[in-house]
């Protein structure tokens, strides 16, 4: 299938917004039947870039030229009309849940293309999108509702919508972010399938590993700038990273060696009612306690569960030699334990909120007084502290929390418990969707907590970082713990292994 | 430079539309008392703007009640019925069982208190969403209100069941509340308070957190059951409240009184939202919106609009506070 190759060009693109960091100039070539990456720190501008070029924003300056002739992209359906589709992240908000798959697939089509026509012809609808899923070598059932598929199919049910129509460009917004290994690897045989076919993709990615593995070429974007575009066969992980920094990044972990003392939290025989099962661990001051495992082995239950967050039972549970009574997250901070969770946007941070609010949720008793009067002055200080100290970049303390970028949301979200100053910390998945340079911050601030004495858990599906950070993990597979193991001792093929399900 | 340029723009543009915003309600009521004001002789008279303040401050005092059932991310439909209520009970206390002014009113402030607790029970424990919750509450306590007073008013010296008069008669200090300047300076107090708690207070706070992200709210630490429980309660109390000033007022109790008052509390409410840009619920401004509502709904009296033309001009300022609360959120 060597069809004529389409390019498409942007020049000069630029925009601003209110207090969020703008696109200045920035270019972007790329043609069907290649991989285009776009890598860049949170905030560079990757998101921005390709929304501008989706139709998202009407109020950006510079050109867009397909084949040379200059097009004009001011709405979602001008983008349309020119084959370019987008699949972002957050695919729930793009699916209609009580939908069958079919439906969903052909969605675009049954909105658009109808015309004159009224009634829905159902066989031909399943036919076509049992076509385009073919094509793709995926099988779903067109006829079983999307809700209760898993993320990975219901990304595939978007991938196949945007192929439903004449595509000629596909981006992709962070698509592997909450993929596990065996689903990545899925979604780049359907990428390579689509790239054969003559399609152009373009994908926003952190991780660089797998950039390097499905990508031609690459792109690097730097506050709001093109740092530099070339070949990804000409370049390698560090060089990547240092030009999204701007700086030389240290591959190894900044781990500090702090002294562990004494059990802190321990707990036996701890279930919940849908996926923990039976786990028994225990974790000492000043050590940080990884919890490995792939996506959906439960660390996320494991953590709620320990937060009070759901119902639990467990035989024994002690928190500095008390009783610890597993009830509700208030009482969870009570008793000492805070938690980062890792739906940041649901469940950390109030994005209508400041910065302040946010900053103090979990802590404003200690800024109030008598009948809960609360002491402006006093919030207003440990706030600025904090903001200092985390580096969260931010015009100041009022703005809301929704107009930051993912890594700041998310030091706002680790800096709560910072001022609530809990016992125990719970850390779930606290580097996903952050950069290289926020991710370092949260390394340094975790190190930190443990050289002040604090326990700290761990959970990610990033084994090399859970291989860099800690001191002792659990690997958890199906709610489980399969494996404890020294970190000193273990190597990431092992941990692999363990987590995969291997003994 | 090109970027700088645009920014600038943008924002200006951004700051008129803000300007409007946050200043629409007051930029409007001031429109409004001017207009009238030059049409009318009376309109600006001390008497007609003592009589616009007497004749908002029920709706006041319930709408805030309304309001922090908004903050909690709720909805508290069923304030109407809950004044009802507390105007039969009240009013039957004095009149039917002949009972002293403390009395009568603590206990018709805990039968609404009552209430609160059940559409609590059944929005936090039973998790029924807020509106439909109280949408089925609002029908059971406006039944209840009327079966307890066998579905007709309770006036003094009215027959009772037995044939007999009813024995007793409202006292002179429950007179006072319904008057000038006892019933604006109740608003006052409320308006001031109320203000006060939400913006100064950890629990004035935490209810609008809870009310942003209820499980982010939640995950923080934050006893959200209890929030929630109590912004309902105080909502039923202050409807309760309502109730008894509502009963004073007319000196009696009328089947259904308090529900023709659900529907511009709940205006007022939603026009408050943006005084100051705030785009919360907030007392000041749910006072504002209720003042709008009095501006609008006493001028259109004087100048000869037809009461049953009245809820058309309601209807439409609602519509047009509300577009400018979701207009910008989009």
């Amino acid at each position: 299938m060597d069809a004529s190759k389409t390019t498409l060009e942007m020049q000069d693109i630029s925009i601003s917004f209110p207090g969020v960091r703008a696109l200045r100039g920035v270019s972007f070539r790329t043609e069907t039947g290649v991989s285009h990456a776009l890598v860049g720190a949170n905030g560079a501008g990757k998101s921005t870039l390709m929304k501008v070029l989706a139709g998202a924003y009407s109020d950006y300056t510079g050109r867009i030229l397909i084949d040379g002739r200059e097009v004009r992209i001011r709405s979602p359906r001008e983008a349309k009309s020119l084959g370019i589709e987008v699949v972002y992240q957050e695919v729930d908000t793009a699916l209609v849940p009580t939908l069958s798959v079919g439906e969903n697939i052909m969605l675009d089509l049954t909105v658009n293309d109808m015309g004159a026509r009224q009634v829905m012809r159902w066989r031909s609808l399943h036919q076509q999108a049992r076509r385009i899923l073919d094509e793709l070598h995926v099988a779903l059932d067109t006829r079983l509702s999307v809700g209760r598929f898993s993320l990975a199919e219901k990304q595939m049910v978007l991938i196949a919508r945007a192929l439903s129509k004449e595509c000629r460009f596909l981006i992709l917004d962070e698509p592997t972010a909450p993929l596990s290994h065996s689903e990545t690897e899925e979604l780049f045989r359907v990428i390579r399938g689509i790239l054969r076919r003559n399609i152009g993709v373009i994908f926003i990615s952190h991780r660089l590993p797998e950039v390097i593995e499905i990508c031609e070429r690459i792109t690097v974007l730097r506050d709001g700038q093109r740092v530099d575009e070339r070949r990804v066969e000409d370049t390698d992980t560090p060089r990547i990273v240092e030009m999204m920094l701007g700086r030389k990044f240290e591959e190894n972990f900044p781990k500090r060696r702090v002294p562990i003392g004494d059990i802190v939290f321990s707990v036996t025989g701890l279930s919940d009612d849908a996926k923990v099962r039976n786990v028994d661990l225990h974790v000492r001051a000043g050590e940080i306690v990884g919890i490995a495992g792939l996506v959906g082995a439960g660390k996320s239950e494991l953590c709620k569960a320990l937060f009070g967050a759901s119902r639990v039972r467990c035989r024994e549970a002690l928190m500095k030699g008390h009783p610890y009574r597993f009830r509700d997250p208030h009482s969870a901070v009570l008793q000492g334990i805070g938690l980062v969770p890792e739906e940041r946007r649901k469940e950390g941070i109030l994005v209508g909120e400041s910065v302040s609010t946010n900053l103090t949720a979990a802590s404003l008793s200690d800024f109030s007084g008598a009948l809960g009067f609360l002491r402006f002055g006093s919030e207003r200080r440990t706030v600025r502290e904090m903001i200092e100290r985390l580096e969260i970049r931010t015009p100041s303390e009022n703005q809301k929390v929704g107009y930051l970028s993912g890594g700041n949301q998310q030091k706002v979200s680790v800096g709560k418990w910072l001022i609530a100053d809990a016992e125990l910390y719970l850390f779930d998945e606290p580097t996903k969707g952050v950069d290289v340079g926020a991710k370092r911050d949260i390394f340094e601030l975790i190190g930190w907590l443990a050289a002040a004495g604090k326990a700290i858990i761990y959970a990610s599906c990033e084994l090399a970082e859970i291989l860099g950070i800690t001191d002792r993990i659990y690997v958890l597979y199906d709610g489980r713990v399969v494996k404890e193991l020294e970190t000193g001792r273990a190597t990431e093929e092992e941990l692999l292994f363990c987590a995969m399900g291997g003994n | 430079m090109a970027g700088q340029v645009m920014s600038q723009r943008q924002v200006r543009r951004f700051d008129l539309f803000g300007f409007l915003y946050r200043w629409g309600t007051i930029i409007t009521i001031g429109i409004l008392i001017l207009f009238f004001g030059i049409v009318t002789r009376s309109f600006l008279s001390p008497g007609n703007l003592i009589n616009i303040l007497r004749s908002i401050s029920i709706v006041t005092v319930i709408a805030i009640g309304v309001s922090l059932s908004l903050a909690v991310g709720g909805f508290d439909l069923s304030v109407g019925s809950v004044a009802s209520l507390a105007d039969a009970v009240v009013v039957s206390l004095f009149i039917w069982y002949g009972k002293g002014t403390p009395v009568s009113i603590i206990v018709a402030i805990a039968a609404c208190l009552v209430v609160g607790g059940f559409n609590s029970f059944l929005i936090v424990k039973v998790r029924i969403p807020d509106l439909l919750a109280t949408l089925a509450t609002m029908f059971i306590f406006q039944g209840v209100a009327m079966t307890y007073t066998n579905g007709g008013s309770i006036t003094a010296n009215m027959m009772m069941a037995n044939g007999s008069t009813a024995p007793g008669k409202l006292t002179a200090a429950f007179n006072a509340i319904g008057q000038v300047p006892t019933i604006i300076l109740i608003m006052i107090v409320v308006v001031i308070i109320v203000q006060i708690f939400l913006s100064s207070t950890k629990h004035g706070r935490y209810m609008y957190v809870v009310g942003g992200n209820m499980e982010a709210a939640r995950l923080s630490g934050i006893p959200i059951g209890r929030y929630r429980t109590a912004a309902y309660l105080i909502s039923s109390a202050f409807a309760a409240l309502g109730g008894i000033m509502l009963g004073s007022r007319i000196g009696s109790s009328q089947v259904s009184a308090g529900s023709a008052y659900l529907m511009d509390a709940v205006a007022a409410a939603y026009i408050g939202f943006s005084l100051g840009g705030s785009g919360k619920p907030n007392a000041v401004g749910t006072f504002l919106g209720a003042v709008l509502i009095g501006v609008l709904q006493n001028g259109l009296v004087i100048v000869s609009v037809p009461y049953y033309a009245m809820d058309i001009i309601k209807g439409a300022v609602l519509a047009l506070a509300l577009a400018l609360t979701y207009f910008r959120k989009r």
